[in-house]
């Protein structure tokens, strides 16, 4: 991605924000919700989610990690077996973020 | 709805700071963890800054980085974001009865400016869908705290960046702050199976070009999301329909 066309992006990005944050108070009347939206909206947030998460954990370089010493997944696992018990998104970055940096820097992985 | 002194002397404009601060620890780590992220993904300094001043949404810019990082085309990023916004869309229906009868000028500044927190804050002080004396000092002294915890976090973490080594892998908080987003919208079966189905088809389409396995992976979890609520809804109906 260029520079230019990652300004682009970022323009579009913060246009985004306004328009979905104002999306039914911008509109002059009243908008009836669409109840096959209601429903697709339940998701689609989580679905959009996951799907950038996951390959950031599990995959290097498109393939698939064969390798249990990845930092990645200590990490992920502490911070998810954490937000499991507390759910706190602070404790879940710290706590991944701790066993991120100790696997890295302590036993080089 | 005019107040007779501007919205900062205003006594809710202090309540609704207060009401904020008790949560800008969380706001202020994630907007840190945005900072360092977007400058170790490699969008460079001046980029940076523009995202975190302009953007102004963690979760899209996080979602929005690897992404870029990876060249994916720019409708792909967009279309992401949008998605991860959607939320926001639901959010924006609860503002209306509130905020409705204002100019609409005002209505795109108001709109720019409520982040999930503020949703939560000012639904818990004016319960009633109606608009009240105040409610504006309110929400404009939350966004106060918010916008500010979340830029000066921001931009510390941008040039906080630039002196830690990437090899330490701090990038990776980023991907651990969306993790702990995932998990608050996780509550039923029918949402656990979405995320799996989400998670598996997005590893399963990477080879995809254009970045498309994000899209194919959410149009398969919203399928099956949607497909587990009406099979439900139709189980509850004929045991209903079934009683004696």
């Amino acid at each position: 991605m260029t520079t230019w066309e990652a300004a682009l992006t970022i323009a579009g990005l913060a246009l985004i924000t306004v328009l979905t944050r104002g999306f039914f108070l911008i509109p002059e009347r009243e908008v009836p919700i669409p109840v096959w939206l209601r429903e697709a909206l339940r998701y689609a947030p989580l679905a959009a989610l996951v799907a950038v998460v996951v390959p950031e954990i599990v995959l290097t370089q498109g393939q698939l990690i064969h390798t249990w010493q990845d930092a990645r997944l200590f990490a992920a696992l502490t911070g998810g077996l954490w937000f499991w018990w507390q759910r706190g998104i602070l404790g879940t970055i710290l706590s991944g973020t701790a066993v991120m940096l100790a696997l890295r820097i302590g036993l080089g992985w | 709805m005019s107040s007779p002194v501007p919205h900062w002397q205003h006594p809710e404009f202090r309540r609704g700071a207060r009401d904020m601060v008790g949560i800008a620890l969380g706001i202020g780590a994630w907007g840190l963890v945005t900072g360092m992220a977007m400058v170790k993904s490699g969008l460079g300094l001046p980029l940076s800054l523009m995202m975190s001043m302009l953007v102004f949404a963690g979760s899209a810019q996080l979602a929005a980085l690897p992404l870029m990082a990876a060249g994916a085309p720019i409708w792909v990023v967009w279309a992401t974001a949008i998605c991860v916004n959607l939320r926001f869309v639901i959010f924006s229906a609860g503002w209306r009865p509130y905020f409705g009868h204002l100019p609409r000028r005002q209505r795109l500044v108001l709109s720019y400016f409520t982040a999930d927190l503020n949703y939560v804050c000012f639904m818990r002080r004016f319960p009633e869908p109606r608009p009240e004396e105040g409610q504006l000092p309110y929400f404009w002294g939350g966004v106060a705290v918010n916008w500010t915890a979340w830029h000066v976090l921001s931009i510390t973490g941008i040039f906080l960046a630039d002196v830690i080594p990437s090899q330490w892998g701090l990038g990776f908080a980023g991907v651990l702050a969306l993790l702990g987003l995932t998990g608050s919208l996780l509550s039923d079966k029918a949402t656990w199976v979405a995320a799996v189905v989400a998670g598996c088809a997005s590893v399963a389409a990477y080879a995809m070009p254009l970045k498309l396995n994000i899209v194919i992976a959410i149009a398969a979890a919203v399928a099956v999301g949607v497909m587990m609520d009406h099979a439900k809804q139709a189980l509850a109906g004929r045991t209903f329909g079934g009683a004696p």
